[in-house]
């Protein structure tokens, strides 16, 4: 078969304490768009990083065009023809897009003096010759995130690329540029490029790819024609069990109020109204969820609540006790648990041992602190106890909290709020950017905290969340809250108007 | 005003204005590549030192400067194999640089070292006729002519040559730069050393051009000036040029204001404070809206 591209076999690649890539075979056809499917930490990322010179496998052979290749630099795969697209764009903010595009193989004129308008010029005739739109004159950073990745794409064909591999694209996107990103692979294969796509999402790997693989652990656990797999097939593959897409929860028996909202308001960054008189009330055992486009003042309600914002007036109490202008210190020791919704910003220390970060909110209290020094024993007794009790993948307990995954990181923040006994836990957008696997686990856990009778607290902007757990819905647009619903009666079409301000 | 002191305080304005301009394209060429360098004060102070050495010792001027620059990039490889190779913080490994510079040539000054004159000034036959411009801009020495033309030399090769986009793409965001095959370390290290060179000439203005002898401590601060010139300037030869004729002209208004006889009126010491004030203040209104390369201060390690 002389359309074969890229073969791989048997590559293996090990990092202290974990098997990354286990005898991984695949190979990529010409024209063709290869959805490489699983979760976070399955070991495709690895596998690209391999295919692109980053790593060296420890086994295994990489065959580009036929011919035994070995990459020592992502120099050596440009030069055989492949080109990556990072999650994390490798683009200089403050430089122009022919800039970006040239960099490292410029258009010179005699004596190294950029010729711009040649460069220009070249990256014009890409954008003409495969459908990809952009100005060679804009300045990187004044572009919005879906051209951004479009430079990148350029940037790979300007380098002769004819297999590239692009990892995990739409995370970055919103659904309208995601669809024109998918329009532009479909024309980039129609034109002899061969994709290699790196996705966790269902819904788009079934939507694009001519061709799904499935990894996990490391391994290649089966391959999949679009046309003939499903969301829930792909799934049980990708996790190696039935995943329940919908947590199973029995009605909730709601008890006393624990928090109790009045006439709450506060401001944003920027000096402007963002909660603007919200009232509620959340009770011990139910799921009280909040809805709403993200930017209606969710975050600084949350804030609020939890410590971190002052308030601007009204009132908040939990369990009866005045905290509205509570610290976050205040908060913990009332009993009140945090998900943040950026959990590398406020959820946890990146540079902290998982052990450090899982006492984050009662280091200061026994058995972590004897006094004023840290007892370090106790702290790693119970690193070693959540880490098994809430299935956190890491190689030691004193691993960087920075080196985990993102479900793994989001893990531990929630193992650190809710192992000890907690009232009221506020969750906000507790699962962005988590896969299948892990949003499951993490939705289990914030009902089992329903259920033990702690009063919760959801805010997500993503609907079909709040339709899965919550018990009653709540609306906010614009600072306030539009309408409150039992979860039970509410239907999407009605949430959908209330979340665009229609009532 | 008499046109013959317009062009005394204009000419000296310049003449001030060299040493930090030369300063400042010095910290533009480490800075733009990532590595900040605070040891320019100690690269010129040393360089003037070693310039001045070489002066007394041979009687040739022109080895003398050579001997200066060469310095000036010997303490620049020192401040990067610091901070580029073993990672040491740049604010550090420059300040290493400074107390060094200050105690190696306190250490080794001895008062009775003469030269055979310094740096004259070339009259440039034709334009230094023109009135009042002629004077002021042609008839300087070397080094002033060879600033001025090095100014326009760094704008054009920072942002019009395969070198200079490398160079600042290397101090905004460097791992791009590495995955497209660019050599980070050596790229750093090469302009760390151009700006040593540059400090070093700097060095070689004061003594052999500007004073013509030696005095302990003598860069006074122009070293830390060039850096707030180059800030100024938002990370620009023209820029920090700019910002640099603006420090010049002030101190040679100070000078002349105090031959003025205003120093009856005003204690001298507050007229000779007008140069560093306007320094604050001109860092402190427009620091805010300047960026610097972002990668700045920042070691770079490889995956």
């Amino acid at each position: 078969m002389s359309d074969i591209v890229l073969e791989v076999r048997g590559i293996t690649k090990r990092f202290p304490g974990v098997l990354a890539n286990d005898q991984v075979d695949l190979t990529l056809r010409q024209g063709e768009i290869l959805a490489l499917l699983g979760e976070n930490g399955a070991g495709k990322s690895t596998l690209m990083n391999i295919v692109y010179g980053l790593y060296h496998p420890d086994e295994g052979e990489l065959l580009v065009k036929g011919q035994a290749v070995k990459l020592n630099g992502p120099r050596d795969a440009i030069g055989r023809g492949i080109g990556m697209v990072h999650q994390h764009f490798q683009l200089i903010p403050v430089m122009t897009v022919a800039e970006n595009v040239v960099l490292g193989e410029e258009v010179v004129r005699a004596g190294g003096v950029l010729d711009r308008a040649k460069a220009e010029q070249r990256v014009r005739d890409l954008s003409h010759q495969y459908g990809l739109e952009v100005d060679p004159a804009a300045i990187i950073e004044e572009l919005p995130v879906g051209t951004q990745q479009r430079v990148e794409i350029v940037k790979a064909l300007y380098r002769k690329a004819e297999i590239l591999i692009l990892d995990e694209p739409t995370a970055v996107l919103t659904p309208q540029e995601g669809e024109e990103l998918f329009a532009i692979m479909r024309e980039l294969a129609a034109r002899g490029v061969s994709i290699i796509f790196i996705s966790h999402k269902l819904k788009e790997v079934l939507a694009v790819a001519t061709r799904i693989m499935v990894m996990r652990a490391g391994r290649v656990v089966g391959e999949a024609e679009p046309a003939e797999a499903t969301e829930a097939s792909l799934a049980s593959m990708m996790v190696g069990r039935d995943v329940i897409l919908q947590v199973p929860k029995a009605p909730a028996k709601p008890g006393d109020v624990v928090l109790h909202v009045d006439a709450l308001t506060a401001l944003d960054d920027r000096k402007h109204q963002a909660v603007s008189g919200v009232s509620f009330e959340v009770r011990a055992g139910e799921i009280l969820g909040i809805a709403g486009v993200q930017g209606n003042g969710q975050t600084e309600l949350v804030e609020v609540l939890t410590g971190l914002r002052a308030s601007g007036g009204g009132r908040v109490t939990i369990g009866g006790r005045d905290l509205t202008h509570a610290t976050a210190r205040d908060y913990t020791l009332a009993g009140g648990a945090h998900i943040p919704e950026d959990r590398h910003r406020y959820g946890m220390v990146l540079q902290y041992t998982v052990a450090d970060n899982l006492v984050l909110n009662y280091y200061f209290q026994a058995p972590f602190a004897r006094g004023l020094q840290v007892n370090q024993p106790a702290v790693d007794a119970n690193a070693v106890q959540q880490v098994k009790a809430f299935d956190i993948r890491t190689p030691t307990i004193d691993t960087r909290g920075g080196s985990l995954s993102g479900g793994n990181q989001q893990k531990v923040v929630v193992a650190r709020e809710v192992s000890r006994p907690i009232k009221l836990l506020i969750a906000s957008q507790p699962t962005r950017g988590l896969d299948v696997g892990s949003i499951e686990y993490i939705h289990r856990q914030i009902v089992v905290q329903r259920d033990a009778g702690c009063a919760v607290l959801l805010v997500s902007a993503e609907l079909d969340e709040i339709m899965a757990l919550s018990d009653r819905i709540a609306v906010m647009y614009k600072g306030q809250i539009l309408a409150t619903l039992a979860a039970a009666d509410a239907t999407r079409e009605q949430l959908g108007l209330l979340m665009a301000g229609v009532h | 005003m008499d046109p013959v002191i317009i062009a005394a305080v204009l000419s000296s304005a310049l003449r001030q204005s060299t040493p930090i301009s030369l300063g400042a394209l010095s910290g533009l060429f480490c800075e733009r590549s990532g590595v900040i360098n605070i040891g320019i004060e100690g690269m010129m102070l040393m360089a003037a030192f070693t310039g001045f050495v070489a002066s007394a010792v041979t009687g040739n001027i022109f080895l003398a400067i050579l001997v200066a620059v060469l310095t000036g990039m010997l303490m620049a490889l020192f401040h990067g194999w610091l901070s580029i190779q073993f990672k040491v913080d740049q604010i550090i490994s420059g300040t290493v640089i400074n107390i060094l510079a200050v105690g190696l040539t306190g250490y080794f000054y001895t008062r009775n070292l003469t030269t055979q004159g310094k740096l004259e000034p070339i009259a440039l036959p034709g334009l230094s006729q023109i009135p009042i411009i002629g004077r002021v801009l042609f008839d300087n020495p070397p080094i002033t002519y060879l600033a001025l033309v090095l100014v326009f030399v760094a704008h054009f090769v920072l942002f019009h040559t395969r070198w200079g986009l490398r160079l600042r793409a290397v101090g905004e965001h460097p791992r791009a730069a590495d995955t497209l095959g660019i050599n980070v370390i050596w790229m750093r290290y090469a302009n760390v050393v151009i700006g040593g060179a540059l400090a070093g000439l700097a060095g070689a203005f004061l003594t052999l051009e500007a004073v013509g002898s030696f005095e302990r401590g003598m860069t006074n601060g122009r070293g830390f000036i060039s850096l707030a010139v180059m800030i100024f300037g938002k990370w620009t030869p023209l820029g920090a040029w700019a910002g640099a004729l603006l420090f010049g002209f002030t101190n040679a208004l100070q000078t002349q204001l105090q031959f003025s006889g205003l120093g009856s009126v005003i204690p001298h010491q507050f007229v000779g404070m007008l140069p560093y004030l306007l320094t604050i203040i001109v860092l402190a209104g427009f620091v805010g809206r300047a960026r610097p390369p972002a990668a700045v201060g920042q070691p770079y390690t490889k995956e």
